[in-house]
């Protein structure tokens, strides 16, 4: 190992319009080791990692990579220089097969024309040598979101790149492939590669990383040049600047009269009828792996997709199939998963992310948008929920993803006559400081008296917010916990699939 | 905690006047480049070619505008919503033929007018249904739309101009009020209503939110078929209101009318800043592209140049217009 790290940022500044995203940062990462890079959402980390992948191209300071000064104009120098970056959104062409998108630019050719059997039979070998078990002509799109991270992350090996950055690779990920994950950083670690690893899981910083250094506000508030005898709540409180004894901070209520009953409900992707209820003030939770058919269900009881039998009741009136409007009208909203696909109008500002629903029950004359109003909502719901944009005209693209979906979450607060809440994984990619502002709306939800279905991968948040705990596995419910009587191995033995807990998951 | 997080926010920006006043520049400069841009060109046309500023000319040139004008506005709100209409130029002439022969037949300017408004609202509830409850691609559907109303344009007036007899007619396209033509007030109502709709209703919002991301607003409520019809039945009616009125001014109902009307109205609308991804738009972007687009061409019919050219001008400002929103949106994101 030379004295130089093998990447060191410099006193890096970035300013974007209205926001300063970074100001004099600067850390260094070794060879041979995982650097974990911490901090809440719009702390900086993805900014700081679109630099290294030369998208953005920093105001002040610099980054050298083995003692040598870089200067990054666009994507191609820092791959040049070996640099891959995995970002979040994960870029591969759906319609071409792994050994395509693997071989994209290169493909071996014979005669100009590409030579299939050379480059199956390549592929096959890097994926053996690697030990990642895919097939090399499934197509992307057939792929899982774990699988197609895995395809992002052996393009970048393959393109021998030295330095290696993956900003929450795990956040979609089912149990068994962040194992394989982890296996192959730790294999890369001990080929010398220098990486980065961002992540809000705690456990996988403890587990993975060597080094840590923790953002805030753009500002790097702390370096650990190792982790042994560093303790979570150290962690935790540089990262948030304040201590956060219990992220949960459940706190019991009272249950009323049942709000939302569900009966023999079944849809194109739930061909099994479900049936449960949930109380006015129940938080309840949704548990199961990647693919259990929870999301596929709440999507079916909120009318987003075809509801082909069953009943839907909130407070005994019954909701009509897959209509939306309808749903809202009577109380049961629905925030989606996928916050960019589904939840956000990324290009429109705050205030009308915030007030697209409920602005029909404010407008003037009957007819006319009452702006007035809506700047008030929009004002109160970004001190309330602690939103963090420069004001309400922003376009929400601009916001960190815990922002966005604080907006979201908004939009069906404005409701004066919430009943019932779904949300599908709240707190997906979002840090502690937000998740446990988000957990907050949601039991002062229940105090109000509403109904809360929480969606959740995350066993200790399900065990940690919810009143009661519904497991399913394959499009069934197989399970009900009440608080008392949930703990971890219980719940997750209800939701692996029978004898199967070691068995690979599938999830299409 | 609020209070901290205000002041750290607060201390953020007080940290950086320079990257402040530099973002609020650029923020004018989106803002009001085009109006700019206007103003200059009106200002040195007035100056440099003969004629250009003078009270005749100018009315002249907003009645040039007023069917592109009328359009635009509708255009507007499809494009806002990501989608597209091919239609439009065919369905003024088929507005305006069919408007034509009504009225001859019947001898009531009212039941033609009534006749081609109907046709042109049906059009487009064709385009909306197509569109938004088949699912299929707007291009597509418009572009087979165009080549079938234009067909039908063609068959009923048998491929002739269809003169109309009746007197009352003709004033409708060349009447004045308050010294300026019927045509120019219609195309400024438009300009005032689909204004207030797109900024100060929920049609119009609903529009945008649909345009930025179809999917979400969906799931938040938002009714995008039923929107989507709206917008397209709304363009066919306005489109066969243009093509009365121009078939009002030529005195005839002509089935070659409009042709590559639909490129022109889409042009000004670009120019004017909308977004061909959707979720962009404003009425005064829109006014002001229709008006550079007018302006120009009316300079150059001033100064003689050969109208062989002005198809090379108008297309080499829209390809400025289009990379210069590139340009913005690269420093946005970057």
């Amino acid at each position: 190992m030379t004295d130089a790290p093998r990447l060191e940022f410099r006193h890096i500044g970035k300013t974007f319009p209205g926001v300063r995203a970074l100001g004099d940062v600067g850390f260094a990462v070794r060879a041979g080791s995982v650097h974990g890079l911490l901090g809440e959402n719009g702390a900086g980390k993805s900014t700081m990692m679109k630099i290294l992948g030369g998208e953005y191209i920093p105001d002040e300071g610099e980054l050298a990579i083995d003692g040598q000064v870089q200067h990054f104009r666009k994507a191609a120098d820092a791959i040049a220089s070996g640099v891959a970056v995995i970002h979040q959104e994960l870029q591969y062409v759906p319609e071409l097969s792994v050994m395509e998108n693997l071989l994209i630019g290169r493909l071996p050719t014979r005669f100009g024309l590409v030579d299939r059997r050379k480059a199956l039979a390549w592929t096959r070998e890097r994926l053996d040598a690697l030990g990642v078990d895919l097939d090399p002509r499934a197509k992307l799109k057939q792929l899982s979101i774990g699988q197609r991270q895995m395809v992002e992350i052996v393009k970048a090996i393959l393109r021998d790149a030295k330095i290696l950055a993956l900003d929450e690779p795990t956040s979609s990920l089912s149990h068994r492939e962040t194992e394989v994950l982890f296996r192959l950083v730790r294999d890369l670690r001990a080929q010398g590669k220098a990486m980065i690893y961002i992540s809000h899981r705690l456990d996988e910083i403890f587990e993975l990383c060597d080094a840590a250094t923790i953002f805030r506000d753009g500002r790097k508030v702390a370096d650990f040049d190792t982790l042994e005898g560093v303790t979570r709540d150290q962690l935790v409180q540089r990262m948030v600047g304040r201590e956060i004894s219990d992220i949960f901070g459940y706190r019991p209520r009272e249950h009323g009269k049942v709000r939302l009953a569900v009966q023999g409900v079944t849809g194109r992707a739930v061909p099994t009828p479900v049936s449960f209820e949930v109380k006015a003030g129940e938080i309840v939770g949704f548990f199961g792996l990647v693919g259990a058919g929870r999301s596929e269900v709440m999507r079916v009881i909120y009318g987003a997709d075809r509801r082909t039998a069953g009943t839907v009741r909130v407070d005994g009136e019954p909701i009509k199939p897959t209509h939306i409007r309808d749903s809202i009208q009577h109380g049961l909203v629905f925030c989606p998963e996928d916050r960019k696909e589904d939840g956000i109008i990324g290009v429109r500002s705050v205030s009308e992310n915030i007030n697209i629903s409920a602005r029909r029950n404010h407008l003037v004359a009957g007819l006319f948008v009452n702006d007035r109003n809506e700047a008030k909502v929009a004002d109160a719901y970004i001190d309330r929920l602690r939103i963090r944009t420069p004001n309400r005209r922003q376009e929400i693209r601009l916001l960190s993803g815990g922002n966005q979906q604080k907006a979201v979450l908004s939009r069906w607060l404005a409701e004066k006559d919430l009943r019932v809440l779904i949300v599908d994984e709240p707190t997906r990619g979002i840090d502690v400081g937000a998740k446990n502002e988000i957990y907050n709306v949601l039991y002062e939800l229940a105090d109000r008296g509403v109904a809360v279905v929480v969606i959740s991968s995350e066993l200790p948040e399900v065990l940690g917010v919810s009143d009661r705990v519904v497991t399913m596995c394959r499009g069934r419910i197989t399970a009900q916990f009440q608080r008392t009587e949930a703990n971890e191995a219980d719940v997750l033995a209800a939701a692996l699939p029978e004898g199967a807990s070691a068995t690979p998951i599938r999830n299409t | 905690m609020t209070e901290t997080n205000a002041a750290a926010i607060g201390a953020k920006q007080a940290e950086t006047p320079d990257a402040r006043h530099r973002a609020l520049f650029w923020q004018i400069v989106d803002d009001y480049s085009l109006i700019g841009i206007f103003i200059v060109l009106f200002a040195v046309l007035s100056v440099t070619v003969q004629y250009f500023f003078s009270w005749d000319n100018i009315v002249g040139l907003a009645l040039s505008v007023s069917q592109i004008g009328m359009v635009a506005c509708t255009m507007m709100f499809c494009l806002a919503s990501r989608d597209f209409d091919l239609s439009v130029g065919s369905t003024v002439a088929f507005a305006g033929v069919c408007c034509a022969i009504v009225s001859n037949a019947t001898g009531s300017v009212a039941l033609g007018i009534a006749a081609s408004l109907v046709a042109g609202a049906l059009i487009g509830f064709v385009n909306g249904v197509v569109i938004a409850k088949l699912n299929i691609n707007a291009l597509i559907t418009t572009l087979a739309t165009m080549e079938i109303v234009r067909g039908l344009a063609f068959i009923t007036s048998q491929g002739q101009a269809v003169g109309v007899t009746s007197e009352a007619f003709f004033t409708l396209g060349s009447a004045e009020l308050f010294g300026l033509p019927v045509p120019v007030w219609v195309t400024l109502v438009c300009f005032v209503v689909f204004g207030i709709l797109l900024n100060k209703t929920i049609y119009g919002r609903n529009t945008l939110a649909i345009g930025g991301n179809p999917d979400a607003a969906r799931l938040a409520g938002v009714s995008v078929d039923r929107v989507r019809i709206a917008i397209f039945l709304i363009q066919g009616l306005v489109a066969a209101l243009a093509g009365i009125i121009l078939a009002s001014r030529m005195t005839s109902g002509q089935p070659n009318a409009g042709e590559g009307f639909e490129l022109n109205v889409i042009s000004a609308c670009v120019l004017g800043g909308v977004s061909l991804m959707g979720g962009r738009a404003s009425i005064s972007g829109v006014l002001v592209g229709v008006l550079i687009m007018g302006t120009v061409q009316n300079a150059m019919s001033l100064m003689n140049i050969d109208a062989f050219y002005q198809y090379l001008v108008r297309g080499t400002i829209l390809l400025i217009a289009v990379l210069v929103d590139q340009l913005k949106n690269r420093r946005q994101s970057r």
